[in-house]
């Protein structure tokens, strides 16, 4: 299995932020139209981190307009320009999915270090 | 046509330029060495044969010790022919190496599928089964159905698709494209899955 690792290592990022479930983070991502290319930032609280190696992804939620929006990102994806943390969150969950049944305020609370 | 015997290591994903994760295999191919090559007029038809995966000297028999020493080559685990090989320098003791792919190439990969075992129509032919779990029935959810008619022909046809032993046969994967070849650790990386378990042997050959 080494060598399979010695593929995957070829792609993943390295400077990575240390980031977990809970934490506030904005995405910067890379969208192309045409032959453009920019950076389109995507803010919210991640509710689960799955998977290992180059196969790992994380899952950031966030209410827009009063609609929920999630968006799952590869950890690894060469269309993620950074990752920010911005806040550190308190929970005792590794997967997050009962947020999709909180208001807002609740949000708040159930991730904010107190 | 040209070919490489390796072994399937594992998938994962990998990244393309666009960003796009593709699913992968990763295989082990090479490095072979051709054992025998085969003429028309010794043999009957033209071969080459390669094998793949060194052996301790003492496991091999007597009768497989001198077909390898005719040769001059070490002990192989693994021998397979190919017809109308491509090469420059066909002779026994060559070493073929991973890097006769390149990426972008179009490759098809034959296995051993995994064995399943003794399977029912439904997984083994892809039946739907025959009835529901109410209405008074509760034996029937998987069942074949009817084999055949009545006093003609008083007999099951030959080749009736039945319950029976699934998978561990040869299977071929056509048209599987390279995604990356990596000569230093001989590692061969196609899109899309091979047959067989991981670290069982695979023939890869090159298409067109």
């Amino acid at each position: 299995m080494d060598k399979m690792k010695l593929i995957e290592a070829t792609q993943q990022k390295k400077d990575l932020p240390a980031f977990k479930t809970g934490d506030t983070v904005n995405v910067h991502v890379r969208v192309v139209e045409g032959d453009k290319e920019r950076i389109q930032q995507f803010q919210g609280v991640v509710i689960s981190r799955r998977g290992s190696g180059i196969n790992e992804t994380f899952t950031v939620r966030k209410v827009s307009d009063g609609v929920g929006v999630e968006r799952i990102f590869p950890l690894h994806s060469p269309r993620i320009a950074k990752i920010e943390k911005i806040k550190d969150g308190r929970v005792r969950r590794a997967k997050l999915y009962y947020l999709r049944d909180l208001a807002a305020k609740a949000v708040t609370q159930k991730t904010t270090a107190s | 046509m040209s070919g490489i015997l390796g072994k399937k290591l594992g998938m994962t994903s990998l990244f393309d330029d666009n960003g796009q994760a593709i699913p992968c295999t990763v295989i082990e191919a090479g490095p072979c060495t051709i054992t025998q090559v085969k003429t028309k007029e010794k043999d009957g038809y033209d071969a080459v044969q390669l094998g793949f995966d060194e052996k301790k000297e003492r496991l091999v028999n007597k009768p497989l010790k001198g077909h390898f020493a005719r040769g001059g080559v070490k002990p192989m685990r693994l021998l397979r022919e190919f017809r109308n090989f491509n090469g420059t320098e066909l002779k026994p003791g060559t070493e073929i190496r991973v890097d006769l792919f390149h990426q972008g190439d179009v490759v098809s990969v034959t296995g051993k599928s995994k064995g399943r075992g003794f399977q029912g129509v439904v997984k083994r032919h892809h039946f739907g089964g025959v009835g529901m779990t109410t209405h008074g029935q509760s034996d029937r959810v998987r069942a074949p159905g009817s084999i055949g008619s009545s006093s003609f022909p008083s007999r099951v046809f030959k080749g009736m698709r039945m319950a029976g032993r699934m998978g561990h046969e040869r299977v071929t994967v056509r048209n599987l494209t390279v995604v990356k070849v990596v000569p230093e650790s001989n590692l061969l990386i196609v899109k899309g899955s091979v047959p067989g378990p991981v670290n069982s042997y695979l023939e890869i050959v090159k298409e067109g």
